[in-house]
């Protein structure tokens, strides 16, 4: 018994001895497998590539990121779990989950440590609770509308705007935010057209829009729906612009709706095909370590690394608490931060602005039309 | 109008399909007084077979007729020495609980083996618009109502027209009296299993583009083409293309004139009122039954 005690002081001594080495750690609470799996792993892989990176230039403050990742299973059980287990390790910050409702439950817990909590989830109710310690890595639905809302009255030139969305909790939102960004583009709203969740026969919700004699029909659905709809748009010969929000023109809508969906408009918060030089080259980064593109998330996870590097180092030191107040209400340019690839701006709440994209669909490829500026000025 | 006519030669489309899936269950209630639950599921899993044979290579018309082929099979001859001859010596209610339990495990054998998204699926006519009077009329609409009409009617052509078909009726309508006749009933029963499986095959071939093929896409089919049998008349092979186009054109009018939410209930509306109204449906005739 008594010749286990020496050994147990060394290995206290070698443990003090790499805290005292310090790295920074950080806990990654990812949808690995389950539904979420391309979301996640794409996070997962971005973040990875940013960590590698700040470490190889020396870490942040001298000290180097060291990530323990861990799978959500696409589960808010297991993703709330692993958030309290982050925090007892002693997690810096904590990456994910991106699912909203993973998310919804787990940031009590970081919240409650007072760990900074970086997240791809774009719920809108998400950064409304006066948590201090959540950050997003995207835009949402309250900063996203109005930059479609413009784009339709003065890009499209536009006076009238029919809207199909579908009658969920996603939908309803993106509706009633896209509605008040119209009043205040000047837009008309011609038809206000409600649609069920697994909706099939699109015939009647295009027959109003059509009655409407709009000069654009807005499509706010989930991704079936909106290949039906595309579909739908197109058997009807509807020659008006059809505009969406991501989810319009992402790959997936693409191959399901087939040559219904060339042409199709959508707004995008962030896209690997940007014409930003430095968004091909985290592109190609990417490409070369992975063997895939990036999706959005992937741009999320890698940007949201140096959003706390930003972080740490407006603060000055490893302290949580002045790391979140740090970045509230920063401005960060690209010129002077190139991991955030793009000038951004954080608000009180943890929210983001900046520039995002015009993309339309042309031979069953998204490609970007325009850069869309942030709202905020830098 | 211009909307009403565009409105009605959807809800045509939609409805033919209805009635395809309906003929089937008037089929085999009166050949072997068999009620399919799983009907809508026969629709689905013809449609990833014939995208099984498309992911080889095999062009679209060519895995149809592989598709049916393996339909008639399956869920012809497999259905009914697995399900329906054993089960229906013990009454109806066991066939009715054994097809549902089918349609759940159809569903999710589906899902857990192949994919819970929804996959496209090649249409078999073109994107073709045509224009008149304001109305825009689409090659599928149209090819998709033709080939439904043309099957209900070459169907029922069979059954009227031809000593198989005469001897299929002659079981449906007495298997005792068709056993003394001569008529081998079994096979006829058979066949019936066998058209029922090619029917639906057809559906998912003119459906499919338009449902995207998904483990959940014959769920909502089932219960349409079920009201449009009932509806129709369960023992009139024609009422279910009555029952069909009737729920397909009033649940379009009633999406757009009153308003999404109501899309369903109209179906079931309908249902209701002649189940209470006309209990044989609107073309079947009462039938007498001893207890």
């Amino acid at each position: 018994m008594t010749s286990k005690v020496p050994a147990a002081m060394a290995l206290a001594c070698l443990l003090a001895g790499s805290t005292a080495h310090a790295q920074i750690k950080i806990a990654v609470i990812q949808e690995l497998s389950g539904t979420g799996a391309t979301a996640g792993t794409n996070f997962k892989n971005g973040l990875e590539l940013a960590v590698k990176e700040i470490n190889a230039a020396g870490g942040i403050l001298g000290q180097k990121l060291e990530a323990a990742i861990d799978d959500t299973q696409s589960n808010p059980g297991v993703a709330k779990a692993l958030a309290l287990k982050a925090v007892d390790d002693g997690a810096f910050a904590v990456f994910g989950p991106t699912f909203s409702g993973s998310m919804t439950v787990s940031m009590a817990q970081t919240r409650n440590a007072k760990v900074p909590n970086f997240t791809g989830a774009e719920a809108a109710a998400l950064t409304q609770q006066g948590n201090p310690y959540i950050f997003r890595t995207s835009l949402t639905q309250m900063t996203s509308m109005p930059k479609v809302a413009r784009y339709i009255a003065t890009g499209l030139k536009a006076k009238t705007v029919a809207v199909i969305f579908v009658n969920n909790d996603f939908g309803k939102g993106g509706r009633d935010a896209f509605v008040k960004a119209a009043a205040g583009a000047g837009l008309t709203v011609a038809a206000d057209i409600s649609t069920d969740a697994g909706l099939v026969d699109f015939s009647a919700p295009v027959v109003k829009a059509k009655r409407s004699n709009a000069d654009a029909v807005f499509v706010y659905t989930n991704e079936e729906e909106s290949a039906r709809c595309l579909r739908e748009l197109r058997k009807q010969g509807v020659t008006v612009p059809i505009i969406g929000e991501t989810t319009l023109t992402g790959q997936r809508v693409i191959e399901l709706a087939g040559a219904a969906a060339d042409g199709a408009i959508a707004h995008v918060g962030l896209t690997a095909e940007a014409p930003i030089p430095a968004v091909r080259e985290f592109r190609a980064r990417f490409e070369k370590a992975y063997g895939a593109v990036p999706d959005h998330n992937g741009i999320k996870g890698y940007t949201s690394v140096y959003l706390l590097k930003v972080g740490i180092e407006t603060a000055g030191k490893l302290d949580r608490v002045a790391v979140a107040r740090a970045l509230h209400g920063l401005k960060i340019r690209a010129a002077k931060q190139p991991g955030v690839l793009m000038d951004v701006a954080i608000d009180d709440n943890g929210d983001l602005d900046r520039a995002s994209f015009i993309v339309q669909v042309k031979h069953g490829v998204q490609e970007v039309v325009e850069v869309l500026p942030p709202l905020a000025k830098f | 109008m211009a909307d009403l006519l565009q409105l009605l030669v959807s809800g045509l489309a939609t409805g033919s399909i209805y009635a395809l899936a309906g003929l089937g269950f008037t089929l085999l209630w009166q050949a072997s007084g068999t009620i399919n639950f799983a009907q809508g599921e026969f629709v689905m899993l013809p449609a990833f077979a014939i995208l099984a044979f498309s992911a080889i290579g095999v062009p679209l018309l060519v895995a149809f007729v592989l598709t049916c082929i393996l339909a008639v099979v399956v869920l012809g001859w497999g259905f009914k020495r697995g399900i329906a001859d054993p089960l229906l010596k013990s009454g109806l209610m066991p066939v009715v609980v054994a097809t549902l339990g089918l349609s759940i495990a159809l569903r999710n054998g589906v899902r857990a083996g192949y994919s819970a998204e929804a996959q496209p699926f090649p249409s078999l006519f073109g994107d073709a618009l045509f224009h008149a009077g304001g109305v825009t009329v689409s090659l599928v609409d149209l090819g998709t109502l033709a080939a439904a009409l043309a099957l209900v009617v070459a169907t029922q052509a069979f059954l009227t027209r031809t000593v198989t078909g005469r001897a299929m009726q002659a079981v449906a309508q007495n298997p005792t009296s068709a056993t003394v006749l001569g008529i081998d009933v079994p096979r006829m029963i058979f066949y019936t299993f066998a058209i029922n499986a090619v029917l639906a095959c057809a559906a998912a071939l003119l459906v499919t583009p338009t449902y995207l093929a998904k483990f959940d896409m014959g769920e909502s089919l089932g219960t349409k083409a079920f009201f449009a049998a009932v509806i129709g008349g369960f023992n009139n092979s024609r009422g279910a293309l009555l029952g069909g186009v009737i729920v397909g054109v009033c649940e379009n009018l009633a999406a757009a004139y009153i308003s999404a939410a109501y899309k369903d209930a109209v179906a079931l509306a309908i249902f209701l009122l002649v189940i209470l109204l006309k209990p044989q449906g609107l073309l079947g005739k009462p039938v007498e039954r001893k207890v």
